[in-house]
């Protein structure tokens, strides 16, 4: 049950990023190039995407457990810090590079496969190379 | 005001982000966790999390392209990239690397995160746009693209 329901969200999340547009790279690239033809769409995706979220975290609050799993594993920490912000601007640089983020990488794998592997190989190599120095950072200190 | 921008899709955008937003839903109430696709996609190669959450993980990566593909069918769209190979490589390493260090992507800051109202998601979502913005604004003044 688990796993088939994590595989419908999964599924219901990549035919919204292609419905919405923001699996196809020049829309988002639209929406960060403000001195061009500005195109607003990915704002609509981000308010039609946080409504039913804020409601799920209303409901959430009240909850002892989730339907169908022992507990809530959600992220905790509360403060601000360096690899926040610096991981922030270095992702929005990949970002605006290729108007690709994680989720319509992965997506336009059903797509055109071809197409996106270089990315999707780099961001993999990219997220291992994350892995690796914070592992060693950790023995060092 | 959309008359201003006749390539928006703002119908398109509502329609598809609502289901974006109701399949973190079903991830949050239904199995406890974010919808956070540089997350799950760590966890799923093995560099955060158990290996219970591996499982989860791999179905819902697994689900994103099989929904794109399927809903590819039933309306088709255009895709196009601009980025040239070098790009999509160097975009894919910043991607990958930025997303992990920061705890997050889009999907996770920007539509879970905030949905939280979480300092933490506010400040990352601000930082990631602002650098998109500012790369895409020096892409245009480099050259045509």
């Amino acid at each position: 049950m688990r796993l088939i329901l994590a595989l419908f969200s999964g599924a219901l999340f990549g035919a919204g990023l292609l419905y919405s547009g923001m699996a196809n790279p020049a829309r988002v690239t639209g929406f960060l190039d403000v001195f061009g033809r500005w195109d607003p769409t990915l704002a609509f995706v981000m308010m039609g995407a946080i409504v039913p979220m804020t409601l799920a975290w209303f409901v959430q609050r009240s909850m002892s457990r989730p339907l169908v799993e022992d507990r809530f594993s959600l992220p905790e920490k509360r403060e601000l810090d360096a690899p926040l912000a610096i991981g922030a601007i270095i992702f929005g640089a990949g970002w605006g590079l290729t108007g690709i983020c994680p989720g319509p990488a992965v997506a336009n794998l059903g797509i055109n496969p071809l197409a996106i592997l270089p990315f999707v190989l780099a961001m993999i190599a990219g997220m291992a190379v994350h892995h690796l120095w914070a592992r060693r950072s950790q023995n060092i200190s | 005001m959309l008359a201003n921008f006749p390539h928006a899709a703002p119908i398109e955008g509502l329609v598809g982000g609502l289901m974006i937003g109701t399949a973190a839903a079903i991830m949050l109430l239904g199995l406890g966790r974010i919808a956070g696709i540089s997350g799950l996609m760590a966890q799923l190669l093995g560099m955060s999390g158990t290996p219970r959450a591996r499982h989860v993980a791999a179905m819902f990566i697994i689900g994103l392209p099989v929904g794109a593909a399927l809903m590819a069918l039933g309306a088709p769209v255009a895709l196009e990239m601009s980025a040239t190979p070098a790009m999509m490589v160097a975009g894919g390493l910043l991607v990958g690397f930025g997303t992990r260090l920061g705890s997050g992507c889009t999907s996770g800051h920007g539509v879970c995160g905030l949905s939280r109202l979480s300092a933490r998601s506010f400040v990352a979502t601000g930082l990631f746009m602002g650098a998109a913005f500012v790369t895409v604004a020096m892409l245009r003044a480099a050259g045509p693209f």
